[in-house]
C-alpha cells in the first residue's frame, strides 16, 4: 500500500501512509485508538464504508501488480484474509461446517444439473479432509465434527484462523487484536501458530496493542499516529521503549491555560476511595481497582478503549452491577441501591451523551433540573399535599446555566435533541452542576465536539476545581486532555490500574502503560 | 408549497384526513335532513363519555409501556365496582344515586390500583413486547370476568337473569341507581339545586356540564401528576431508561406506577361511560373497548412513545364524532338494511387500523 490518504467528510484520517509487507513476514501495525489502523485495513478489504464516503487516494499493489479492490469479495479472491476480533462463527455448526461455510464442495446431482448449483449434495468427506488439513497446519488437534458452541475462546480463534488458511491462494492474513480475548497460554500458542503460518510464505499483518507480543513475533513494525506514518522499524533494531514513545508522541502541549492553583492536597482528606472495585459493564469490565482520590484533586483515568476505564464511572453511579467497596468522604456506599452516589454528592456526566446523558425529546430546562428535582426536591412548590414543579424557579436557574456555560440555543425550552454536540455536553454538565456536587465524574467530556467547545468545557472543569474545590474524576481516551488537566493519571489496562503517572511523565511511560506493560518489567 | 407542507406536518396527515372526513359527514347530514341539534348533542355526549378511557392511555404511553391494550383490566374493575353499587342501592333504601356512584368509583379505583400494580409487575417482565402482552392480558381478563359475572352472589333483580336466580345479565339498566346523573337532563331535572344544572337543554342541544366537569377534573389530575416529581420521573423513564437510571430512579417502579394510574383511569372511565350510556354492559361488550381508546389517542396525534392531554381531547372528538355521525348518515342513505351495523364495524375497525398504521415515533422511525 502506497501513499494512502483518506478523508471522512473533510476530516483527514489517513495522510500519505505507506505499508509494505513481504511474503512470510509478520508485520506489526501499531497506534493508539483512532490512529487510522482500522481505516487502513478497511481500505485493504475494499469495505463499502470506504467507497460510500468517497473512496481513497493512493495505490495498492500485490506482488508488484497494482490492484483495485472495490469490495470484500475481491479482496478474498486476491488472497487477503482476516481473523476478526469478534469471532464470526456460527455456534450451532461443527468445526468443518464453519470452516467451509460459503465455500462448500458439492457433488452434482440430477436436481442440481437442472435447477442450479445450489442444489448439489455436499461432499462431506472432502470437506472434512480440507478442514483437517487446515487444522493440522496450525497444530490443532480438535475433532472436525465438534460443535463450536461451548468451545473455549482460544479454540474458536483457531477455528477462525483455520477457515482463513483453508481459502485457496491465501497470501496475506490480517490479525486484528487476536490476543485481546485470550489467556496468556492461549496467546503464546497463537503467536506460535502465527510464526508457523508465516513460515509457509503467507504474509501477516498483526494489529495489537501489546508491545511484548510485537517484540516476540514480528519482523517489522509500522507505527501510525493521528493518521500519519510515524516510523517503520525492523524489530531487531528497536526497543519497547522506543516504540512506546513513537506511539504517543508529543502533541499540542497543553489544551488549557493554567489558572491560579491555591489548593492543598493532603492524603488525610480523601474524597473517594475504591477498594477491590469491580464492575460488570459489557465491553468495559472493571476487574479490581484500588485507589484513593484526594479532596480537591483532578484525577484522570486513561487507557485504550475496552480496557475498563469507562466502567468505573458507570459502576459508581449504579448503571451497571458492581462489587467491592466505595467510600465517599469516609462513608461507604450501598452499591445495591440506585441513586446512592447522587445522594452522596457525586454527579456524573456520562460518556453516552445521547443515551444516558440526555432526554433528547425534552427541553433544556427539563434536562438541567432533572436530577436535582429528583434527588434534592429542588424546584418544587407545594400545592396541597403534592409537590409540583416550580416553573419560574426552574426557568430562572436554567437561564443562569445557559449564560454561565454559554449554551448556544434559542431558549430554555429548546429540545436538547436539536442542539450541537458541544452544547449538548454543556447541558449535561449543567445538570451535574445543578446537583452542587462535591465530586464530579466526567466521562469522555470532549468526545465528538469541536476544538473550540473542547477548550471551553475543559477550562470550565478546571475552574470548577480551582474555585469551588470540587474533586474531579475525568475518564478520557484522549491522553492530551488528561495531561493538560490532571494531577495524576491512572492508566487502566484489562480492568485494572496499570500505573499511576504524573502528567509530565515521559511519552514512553504512557505508551508502555497503555500497552499493558509495567515499567519495572521492561527495564529488567 | 412549503407553507402547506408545514401546515400538514403541524397537524399530522392522519389527523387531517380523519378531521376532513368528520367535517364531510357533518356537512352531508344537513341535506339528508338529519336533526342537527340531536347530531351535535350525540357528538358531545359520546366525546365526553369516552374521553376518560382515552385519557387512561396517557400515563401508559408516558411511562414506557406504550399503548395500554390491557386497559380492559381497569374496565373490568370499574364494572365490578358498578355492579356492587347497583346491588347495594337496590337492596338498601339508604343508598341513593350519588352514594351508588361514589361506591362504584371507590371500589373500582381500589381494585384497579391493586390489579394495576400486579399488571405493572407482569409488564416489567416482558419488556420490549408490552403491546402484544397487554393485548392478550386485555382479552384474558374479559374471559375471566365472564366467569365472575356468572358466579357473583348478587341478589338484586336488576342485576341477575330473570327466572334463573344466579348470574348477571348482559345489560344492566342504571335507571334505578346512578344512570344519567351527570349527563341526562331528564335525570338531573329531578335533582336539587345546584345539581340540576349538571345537564340541561338549550334549544334541543344537550349540554352535559357534569361530564365536562368530570373530564376536566380527571385531565387536571393527570396534568398535575405529570408536573409532580413522580410524574417527571415517569416521563423520563418512558423516554430514556438509562438516563432515568443514571438519575437514581428505578425505571421499573415508574412503569408500575404508570400502569396502575392507567388502570385506575380505565376503571373511572368505564363508570363514567356507563352512567352516561345509562346501561352497564357486561360479558364481551368491553372486549374491543381498549382498541377504540388506542385508536382515539393515536388519531389525536400521540405516538407510541409520547402523548399529551390535548391528544386525548382531539382524538376522542374525531373518533367518536365520526362514529356518531356516520351511523345516521348511512342509515338515511340505505334504510331498512343490516348495512348500518356493518358500516359501523367497518368504520370503527378501519379507523383503528388506519391509526395504528400511521403511528409516528415508534421503533421503526427511531433516529
Amino acid at each position: 500500500m502506497e501513499n494512502i490518504s483518506k478523508e471522512y467528510f473533510g476530516n483527514r484520517v489517513l495522510n500519505q501512509v505507506s505499508l509494505q509487507v513481504r511474503p512470510g513476514e509478520i508485520h506489526a501495525l501499531m497506534g493508539e485508538n483512532g490512529a487510522g489502523k482500522s481505516t487502513l485495513m478497511n481500505i485493504l478489504f475494499g469495505m463499502p464504508v470506504i467507497h460510500s464516503t468517497g473512496g481513497f487516494d493512493g495505490t495498492i499493489k500485490i506482488a508488484g501488480e497494482e490492484v483495485k479492490i472495490s469490495n470484500p469479495n475481491e479482496a478474498m479472491h486476491l488472497g487477503i484474509g482476516m481473523v476478526h476480533q469478534e469471532f464470526m462463527l456460527i455456534p450451532d455448526f461443527t468445526v468443518t461446517e464453519n470452516i467451509k461455510v460459503g465455500r462448500e464442495t458439492g457433488q452434482p446431482t440430477l436436481l442440481s444439473e437442472s435447477l442450479g448449483k445450489s442444489l448439489e449434495i455436499m461432499d462431506w468427506e472432502s470437506m472434512s479432509a480440507d478442514a483437517r488439513r487446515a487444522l493440522d497446519l496450525i497444530g490443532m488437534n480438535i475433532d472436525d465434527y465438534a460443535r463450536i458452541a461451548g468451545m473455549p475462546i482460544g479454540y474458536k480463534q483457531f477455528v477462525e484462523i483455520a477457515r482463513e488458511i483453508d481459502k485457496k491462494g491465501i497470501r496475506l492474513l490480517v490479525f486484528d487484536e487476536p490476543t485481546a480475548v485470550l489467556t496468556e497460554s492461549e496467546a503464546a500458542n497463537l503467536l506460535d501458530i502465527m510464526r508457523r503460518i508465516a513460515n509457509r510464505g503467507i504474509a501477516i499483518i498483526f494489529i495489537t496493542h501489546r508491545l511484548d507480543e510485537v517484540m516476540q513475533v514480528s519482523d517489522q513494525v509500522t507505527i501510525l499516529r493521528d493518521g500519519e506514518l510515524v516510523a517503520i522499524k525492523e524489530i531487531k533494531d528497536t526497543s519497547v521503549v522506543e516504540i512506546a514513545e513513537l506511539m504517543i508522541g508529543r502533541k499540542v502541549d497543553k489544551l488549557v491555560d493554567q489558572c491560579e492553583d491555591t489548593r492543598t492536597l493532603s492524603d488525610d482528606a480523601i474524597a473517594l476511595e475504591l477498594k477491590d472495585y469491580e464492575v460488570d459493564m459489557p465491553g468495559e469490565a472493571v476487574r479490581g481497582i484500588d485507589i484513593k482520590i484526594r479532596e480537591g484533586e483532578i484525577i484522570g483515568f486513561g487507557g485504550l478503549a475496552g480496557q475498563g476505564k469507562i466502567g468505573i464511572g458507570n459502576g459508581i453511579m449504579g448503571l451497571y452491577e458492581s462489587r467491592g467497596e466505595v467510600k465517599v468522604f469516609g462513608q461507604t456506599l450501598d452499591l445495591e441501591k440506585l441513586g446512592e452516589a447522587l445522594r452522596h454528592d457525586i454527579a456524573f456526566v456520562s460518556e453516552d451523551r445521547r443515551g444516558a446523558g440526555l432526554l433528547l425529546g425534552e427541553s433544556i430546562e427539563r434536562n438541567v433540573i432533572f436530577s436535582a428535582l429528583q434527588i434534592h426536591n429542588r424546584f418544587t412548590s407545594r400545592i396541597g399535599f403534592i409537590r409540583v414543579l416550580n416553573r419560574s424557579e426552574s426557568k430562572a436557574h436554567t437561564q443562569e446555566m445557559i449564560e454561565l456555560l454559554d449554551i448556544r440555543c434559542t431558549g430554555s425550552q429548546q429540545k436538547t435533541g436539536s442542539l450541537s454536540g458541544g452544547n449538548q455536553q454543556k447541558v449535561c454538565l449543567a445538570r451535574a452542576l445543578t446537583m452542587n456536587p462535591r465530586i464530579l465524574i466526567v466521562a469522555e467530556p470532549t468526545r465528538g465536539i469541536d476544538i473550540g467547545a473542547k477548550k471551553l468545557v475543559l477550562e470550565h472543569l478546571l475552574r470548577l476545581n480551582r474555585e469551588q474545590n470540587i474533586t474531579i474524576v475525568i475518564i478520557s481516551s484522549e491522553l492530551v486532555e488528561l495531561r493538560s488537566l490532571c494531577d495524576r493519571i491512572a492508566i487502566i489496562t484489562e480492568g485494572k490500574i496499570n500505573t499511576i503517572l504524573k502528567p509530565d511523565d515521559s511519552d514512553a511511560d504512557f505508551g508502555l502503560a497503555m500497552s499493558g506493560l509495567k515499567k519495572e518489567m521492561v527495564t529488567k | 408549497m412549503s407553507k402547506t407542507k408545514h401546515f400538514i406536518d403541524q397537524i399530522g396527515l392522519p389527523r387531517l384526513i380523519i378531521g376532513l372526513f368528520f367535517i364531510i359527514l357533518i356537512i352531508a347530514s344537513v341535506p339528508l335532513g338529519l336533526p342537527m341539534d340531536a347530531v351535535f348533542s350525540d357528538i358531545l355526549r359520546r366525546w365526553l363519555m369516552y374521553s376518560i378511557l382515552v385519557l387512561a392511555m396517557v400515563p401508559g404511553i408516558q411511562c414506557g409501556i406504550s399503548l395500554n391494550f390491557g386497559v380492559s383490566l381497569g374496565i373490568v374493575c370499574g364494572l365490578l365496582g358498578a355492579t356492587t353499587a347497583v346491588e347495594l342501592s337496590s337492596q338498601n333504601e339508604g343508598v341513593g344515586p350519588w352514594a351508588a356512584l361514589g361506591i362504584a368509583l371507590v371500589i373500582g379505583v381500589v381494585l384497579a390500583a391493586v390489579l394495576g400494580v400486579l399488571y405493572g409487575l407482569l409488564l416489567n417482565r416482558v419488556k420490549g413486547s408490552e403491546m402484544t402482552v397487554s393485548t392478550y392480558v386485555g382479552f384474558s381478563i374479559i374471559a375471566l370476568s365472564n366467569i365472575i359475572w356468572l358466579t357473583l352472589p348478587f341478589k338484586s333483580g336488576e342485576l341477575i337473569w330473570p327466572l334463573q336466580g344466579i348470574g348477571l345479565r348482559n345489560v344492566i339498566n342504571l335507571e334505578g341507581s346512578f344512570g344519567g346523573l351527570l349527563s341526562d337532563p331528564t335525570v338531573t331535572s329531578t335533582q336539587p339545586f345546584p345539581l340540576n344544572y349538571l345537564a340541561f337543554d338549550i334549544g334541543g342541544l344537550t349540554i352535559p356540564i357534569g361530564l365536562i366537569l368530570v373530564f376536566a377534573l380527571c385531565s387536571f389530575f393527570v396534568w398535575i401528576f405529570f408536573q409532580s416529581k413522580a410524574g417527571v420521573a415517569m416521563s423520563a423513564a418512558g423516554e430514556n431508561e438509562l438516563f432515568t437510571k443514571a438519575a437514581g430512579i428505578s425505571v421499573d417502579r415508574m412503569r408500575i406506577l404508570g400502569t396502575a394510574v392507567s388502570t385506575i383511569l380505565g376503571a373511572v372511565g368505564i363508570i363514567i361511560y356507563a352512567q352516561t350510556f345509562g346501561f352497564l354492559q357486561l360479558y364481551n361488550a368491553p372486549l374491543m373497548m381498549s382498541f377504540q381508546a388506542v385508536a382515539s389517542i393515536l388519531i389525536g396525534g400521540a405516538s407510541t412513545m409520547r402523548a399529551k392531554i390535548s391528544h386525548v381531547a382531539i382524538g376522542a372528538l374525531l373518533f367518536q364524532g365520526i362514529m356518531s355521525t356516520a351511523l345516521p348518515v348511512v342509515n338515511k342513505l340505505m334504510p331498512n338494511s343490516m348495512l348500518p351495523e356493518v358500516v359501523r364495524i367497518i368504520v370503527s375497525n378501519g379507523i383503528i387500523l388506519y391509526a395504528l398504521s400511521k403511528t409516528r415515533g415508534g421503533h421503526q422511525h427511531e433516529k
